[in-house]
């Protein structure tokens, strides 16, 4: 026989119930508030405020903001500023760290399993500050010196400092991934006559790809969004890192990146000055960006799951 | 027990013994499995049966606690060969050096299917696959010959692409059973292989074991005692890691075996 609820128990259930409610719907309310003011502050320029034009916002390689006579706002080299550094920071961080999860998760003892697992929750401590000061002397010095360059903040600098800042995300994740996979494909596999990296190669990578590819994925939009590090390690100089003369990609050039932008100028600019527009229209921008990687990553994930 | 010369036996065990920890599992088993028949072990829970075979094909490597003592001779080649207990893992100093080569010998069947993530047609191209099989026709007909032994071809020749832990428990069995026999292994371990299965389907997958005799040895662990006294010749008694006793499986099963606690298990499980 079920017992009723009492009038008390009635009350405490409703007071809960509508406290979660709140809490939830004012996650919501935060979330659209950020995005309806960063719009509000940047979209008065997509409306042909000042005349305006987007195409050239986009496409055109000169950022002068600050100049009196003739201002002008292309981000084309911004873009590609941050689009350089943040790939060459996923090509260096993405190998590395699947092949320190895989060592982590398959090949070490449980002592230095802890131990490793330990460092890299410390790597992921660090601020970001603390990085990019890493690069702007640390790193500078051996850039410097390896290459023989007389400028050591570029391109190569801020992806390698990104790289380890991805690092512990990419990492962790993939190491949950693949301590995900349940032993008895291991067993079952070698039980055939796998070796270790038919076993990894085979089976492993292939039954824990969900994770990994979430784990890559979210390593992308670290890089992306990173402000403060790739601000002190990239040289903050507008360049285009890419041009028709080998190599093309030119890693040892200084770029600008479009965080660091916002983070360097929106302190000088007075609220509501076409400078200060633009700032905010390059949120908007980074918002779309990093909203389609999820957006991508969500939808690749879920495919695999449907699979 | 002595091998005779007509029919010298496959697998020679000599006072193994392994342990997990403190606490052994099997201790100091001696026994010979002729070639080319069913062999039947029996055993209540706990008695060691798995760990037995996981020392056969060599997977008790794999399990980091676990430490052996003891031989262990296929052919009289040494699988195992530990005067003083060592760390499992550190076997291949103590034992065959090329393990991987090694179990693609031996097929084991577990008592839980596991169907590997990926195609039904590349779990049984796996194991061949991995030995350097890559012409496409030749592995058709490795995939197609063993799916039809282990009785299951009929049912999945239309959707060999789909994933192997799609199917369903009793599927993934008979895979598991398909992808033990992929590799022509001279010895099949079959490991309380029917807990999944229904009786239609167990009754051809033994009919299968019977013609596959002639080809290889096989060792049955089963806890259906009726199964191991249709199919093996010989069956062995497994208690507390020990060999209680190995006879003819009719003798095992008669009643009047010679250790009374055979016959109290036989009998229990018949009561
Ligand atoms: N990986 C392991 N770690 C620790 N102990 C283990 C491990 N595997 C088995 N054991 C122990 O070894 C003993 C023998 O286990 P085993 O699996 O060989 O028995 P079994 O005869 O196959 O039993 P069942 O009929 O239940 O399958 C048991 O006491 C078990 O708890
Ligand atoms: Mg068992």
């Amino acid at each position: 026989m079920r017992k009723s609820l009492t009038t008390r128990q009635i009350v405490a259930e409703w007071i809960i119930e509508n406290l979660i409610r709140l809490c939830g719907i004012s996650a919501i309310l935060f979330v659209f508030g950020i995005f309806f003011f960063v719009f509000r502050e940047g979209a008065p320029l997509l409306f042909g405020e000042g005349g305006f034009d987007l195409i050239k916002f986009l496409t055109s390689p000169e950022w002068y903001p600050s100049s009196n006579s003739n201002p002008r706002y292309g981000i084309l080299a911004l873009i590609l500023g941050t689009a350089s550094v943040s790939c060459l920071a996923v090509l260096i961080s993405v190998p590395f760290g699947l092949g320190a999860a895989i060592f982590i998760s398959e090949f070490c003892g449980p002592k230095l399993k802890e131990g490793l697992k330990i460092v890299i929750e410390l790597l992921a401590a660090i601020p970001s500050v603390v990085w990019g000061f890493i690069g702007l002397t640390l790193m500078k010095g051996i850039i410097e010196s390896v290459f023989g360059v007389p400028f050591g903040l570029t391109v190569l600098n801020g992806a390698i400092i990104l790289a380890l800042m991805c690092l512990p995300i990419i990492v962790s994740i993939s190491e949950d991934a693949l301590r995900a996979v349940p032993d008895s494909y291991r067993e079952a596999a070698q039980g055939l006559g796998a070796t270790r990296w038919q076993l990894i190669y085979r089976v492993l990578l292939p039954a824990a790809k969900n994770g990994l590819l979430a784990a890559v994925l979210l390593g992308v939009g670290r890089a992306v969004g990173e402000t403060m590090a790739v601000l002190m390690a990239t040289g903050h100089a507008v360049n285009i890192p890419i041009d028709g003369t080998p190599p093309y990609f030119h890693a040892l050039d200084s770029v600008r990146t479009l965080t660091a932008t916002i983070a360097a100028e929106l302190g000088e600019t007075a609220q509501g000055s076409p400078h200060y527009r633009v700032l905010f229209l390059i949120g908007i921008f980074l918002f779309c960006i990093t909203f389609t990687i999820n957006l991508v990553a969500d939808l690749v994930v879920r495919g695999i799951r449907k699979e | 027990m002595v091998a005779t010369s007509q029919n010298p036996s496959k697998i020679r065990i000599e006072n193994l013994g392994v342990s997990y920890g403190p606490d052994p599992a099997l201790r100091s088993l001696s026994m010979d499995i002729p070639r080319n028949e069913v062999f039947g072990i029996i055993g209540p829970a706990q008695s060691g049966k798995t760990t037995l075979l996981k020392t056969l094909n060599r997977t008790i490597d794999l399990v980091p606690e676990a430490s052996v003592k003891g031989s262990v001779y296929i052919d009289d080649e040494a699988v195992v060969d530990a005067p003083e207990p060592v760390p499992a893992k550190s076997l291949t100093r103590h034992g065959l050096r090329d393990v991987c080569g090694y179990r693609r010998r031996i097929g084991m069947v577990a008592p839980l299917p596991v169907g590997l993530p990926m195609t039904i047609y590349d779990n049984v191209a796996f194991a061949p696959r991995q030995a350097g099989v890559k012409e496409r026709g030749q592995l058709d007909e490795i995939v197609e010959r063993c799916l039809t032994q282990a009785a299951l071809w009929d049912e999945v020749k239309d959707r060999l692409t789909t994933l192997g832990t799609k199917l369903s428990g009793g599927q993934q069995q008979r895979l598991t059973i398909a992808r033990a026999l992929s590799h022509e292994p001279e010895v099949l371990c079959l490991d309380e292989f029917s807990i999944a299965i229904d009786p239609v389907t167990t009754m051809r997958i033994e009919d299968v074991l019977r013609e596959l005799q002639s080809e290889m040895t096989i060792i049955l662990v089963t806890n259906l005692v009726q199964q191991a006294r249709r199919l093996a010749r010989q069956t062995a008694f497994i208690l507390n890691g020990e060999l209680v006793e190995l006879d003819d499986t009719e003798a095992i099963f008669s009643g009047e075996a010679n250790d009374p606690r055979t016959n109290e298990f036989v009998s229990g499980i018949f009561g």
